[in-house]
């Protein structure tokens, strides 16, 4: 065994475990560390895989992938204390065959080992439970990783940095400050489990069909962010997500909004009589396209929420932009592999490679979104509520004509917002989201 | 020396462990897993033996599959070999079936020392150890927590913690020593270690190639037949009184008359 190899990559996560596959493949000595007792361990997303990188890595992935199901439903939810009004959305194309609409629920302690498992079978080094605490640099280049062990100094010509939402590694480098409170959110989760034949029932599902529903206003208490639950086989995957500035201006802990969650009368009778299996929570980098760092210097690139890769709008798209820009860090280490440069002018190549994608495209479509959440506050805070009863009021059945009960719902909800002001706002929220 | 260290991969120790739905075996499911503890001082134990001597240390394990993981983790501690003796045949087997097994492989070659933790966490027998003395006909000390070699006199004197008192075992070797806390402090693995671990001998053994009868061992050859595992009662959470002091002191007077019957 060499003292040195191509490439070390630290994090076993999603963008980890693409950038070594692919590495792998191409015939580079590869090695991982994940500071986990497994890779997964320590990782949780809300519970949707988008899969089109995956397909393009491990095609027909799905026929041996641990994803729990097709994802054939997606509802939004606006809360009140009492009220709910719902959009939702069904389409037999997402049903037909695999890999149905790329959109599966999953849970990241089984698909992270497997997924990791695929790059080691293509002949990387996994070392789990070793933590990286800092970079070797000479000259100005990084060349290498000190890990958290007895002789933990290894060598390598290109460090790809995975670890995560905190990277400490891009702090290191110089290529990241502290993030601002607004930019990152902070989720609770529950696994709850319930019979697979309640799970199917309750929401209108069959065999390995799934469903993504998310919740906004009273789900969170009109904070910055939402609630969500997604099917799994046999269980659920339920939370919330918000921002940390609301936890912090709403003086409230996630574990006790996401208490407050289940226990809203939408929400209860959905988990009724489940067993929570496990709880975990997590950071979650939203700030969007002007938070992505520079994701290369000499020796060095980022990926995954380390590069803060993450498309919070509707789609809450992480996972796959992790893979894809695994997949790019890849591509682009294995041509400055063929010229035997790893200066930051030709690992320059995985920015590019990025901006030409869907990644840095989506964020860019998306980048004010992080902008108007902390400044429209009224949109978590006011507007569902002052819309559910507007709701409530013209469905409300009495002696009293409709003409008049509708008029008086109209003037009620004038009294909140200008018909004016309401267009705008709107505007500004189609402006921003679509 | 050689040295062999016989570990079994247990579930870790901060899991929840709940009955199986049919009540022979506990749930498996979400399982982590590590080397018993016990072993790892058998582990640590003939690695400074080895710093000491010129010695090999050869890990032993029979289990599933996965117990792949435990003796990998043994070889970046530095161990030399490992052998896997792996066979569906040996589901449902008792301590002695996997000691007749065990030893089996054992006696293929000549160990002068061989190690076993003083028992397994997960089912507390701690038999197997004690066993494969037998079996093999060799002296053993049990529970040790000191040992020290006198290479040049081929005998060994083992230290066991009694109540009130220390015994000191003066014993021929080769033997058979299972290991207790204290008997040293096991390392951890250092990187180096781990990467070379990847390409250590590991070989696999099956009932086959050992040449042991089948039907001695598993569930057909077992002497001990568990009849159901059953978790322990859930105690009932307390009563809080949550009144002005005097109002509490009555209530707690009355329940402890009434309910508790025991005023």
């Amino acid at each position: 065994m060499s003292d040195k190899f191509d490439v070390i990559i630290v994090g076993a996560g999603p963008a980890g475990s693409a950038a070594a596959l692919t590495l792998a493949r191409a015939g580079l000595s590869v090695v991982v560390f994940e500071r986990g007792a497994f890779p997964g361990a320590k990782n949780m997303f809300g519970g949707v895989l988008y899969t089109p990188i995956l397909n393009k890595l491990i095609p027909k992935f799905w026929e041996e992938a641990p994803i729990e199901r097709h994802i054939v439903k997606r509802r939004f939810s606006l809360l009140s204390s009492k009220s709910e009004a719902a959009f939702e959305f069904r389409c037999e194309d997402y049903n037909e065959k695999p890999p149905f609409n790329q959109s599966f629920s999953a849970l990241r302690a089984r698909f992270d080992p497997w997924f990791s498992k695929k790059a080691e079978e293509a002949g990387a080094m996994v070392i789990p439970e070793t933590v990286v605490d800092d970079l070797i640099v000479k000259n100005g280049r990084v060349c290498g990783v000190k890990a958290r062990r007895e002789g933990g100094e290894v060598l390598a010509d290109v460090v790809i940095a995975a670890d995560g939402v905190n990277s400490f590694l891009a702090k290191k480098a110089g290529l990241r400050k502290d993030f601002s409170r607004a930019v990152l959110a902070v989720a609770a989760k529950e696994v709850i489990s319930l019979p697979r034949e309640v799970i199917e029932d309750r929401f209108s599902l069959e065999g390995q069909e799934g469903m993504a529903m998310e919740f906004f206003g009273d789900s969170v208490a009109g904070m910055v962010g939402g609630g969500f639950i997604y099917t799994n086989q046999e269980t659920l995957s339920v939370g919330i997500a918000c921002s940390i500035k609301s936890f912090i201006d709403k003086k409230v802990a996630p574990n006790d909004l996401l208490d407050r969650f289940k226990a809203h009368p939408s929400i209860k009778r959905l988990i009724k009589k489940g067993e929570t299996l496990e709880y975990s929570g997590h950071m979650i980098p939203e700030g969007g396209f002007e938070r992505v760092p520079q994701v290369y210097t000499d020796g060095l690139l980022l990926v995954g929420d380390a590069a803060h890769l993450v498309n919070a709008s509707f789609y809450h798209e992480g996972t796959n932009l992790a893979m894809a820009s695994g997949l790019y860090a890849a591509e682009a280490i294995i041509e400055a592999k063929e010229k035997d440069d790893f200066s930051a002018q030709t690992l320059k190549r995985y920015q590019k490679k990025l901006n030409n994608s869907f990644v840095m495209k989506d964020l860019k479509k998306y980048r004010a979104v992080e902008k108007w959440s902390h400044e429209n506050l009224k949109f978590f805070e006011e507007y569902p509520g002052i819309a559910l009863e507007m709701l409530k009021d013209y469905f409300s059945i009495s002696e009293v004509p409709k003409e008049t009960i509708q008029k008086e719902a109209y003037r009620k909800v004038r009294t909140h917002i200008s018909p004016i002001q309401a267009f705008l706002e709107l505007n500004k929220f189609r402006k921003t989201f679509f | 020396m050689k040295i062999a260290v016989c570990i079994k991969q247990v579930p870790a120790t901060e899991s929840k462990i709940k009955p199986s739905s049919d009540g022979k075996e506990i749930d498996r499911t979400g399982l982590s897993y590590v080397v018993n503890p016990y072993d790892e001082f058998g582990v640590e134990e003939a690695l400074r033996i080895k710093e000491r001597l010129e010695s090999s240390v050869t890990v032993v394990t029979m289990g599933t599959e996965r117990a792949e993981e435990a003796l990998r983790t043994c070889l970046a501690l530095g161990a030399d070999q490992a052998i896997h003796i792996k066979d569906d045949l040996l589901r449902g087997g008792d301590a002695y079936g996997v000691a007749l097994v065990l030893t089996t492989a054992l006696m293929k070659e000549h160990y002068d020392i061989i190690f076993f933790g003083k028992q397994a966490v997960d089912d507390d027998s701690g038999a197997v150890g004690i066993h494969v003395a037998e079996l093999m006909g060799l002296p053993h000390v049990a529970v040790i927590n000191k040992l020290d070699l006198k290479p040049e006199e081929g005998r060994a004197l083992a230290s066991r913690q009694i109540e009130g008192a220390t015994e000191m075992v003066n014993i021929k070797l080769p033997a058979v020593f299972t290991c207790q806390k204290g008997l040293n402090e096991p390392r951890y693995a250092s990187l180096p270690g781990i990467m070379k671990a990847k390409q250590k001998p590991l070989t696999t053994l099956t009932l086959a190639d050992l040449g042991v009868d089948k039907d001695a061992v598993g569930a057909k050859g077992a002497k001990l037949v568990v009849d159901c595992i059953k978790a322990p009662r859930v105690r009932s959470t307390g009563n809080i009184i949550d009144k002005n002091p005097s109002e509490s002191v009555e209530e707690l007077v009355r329940l402890l008359r009434d309910e508790a019957k025991v005023l």
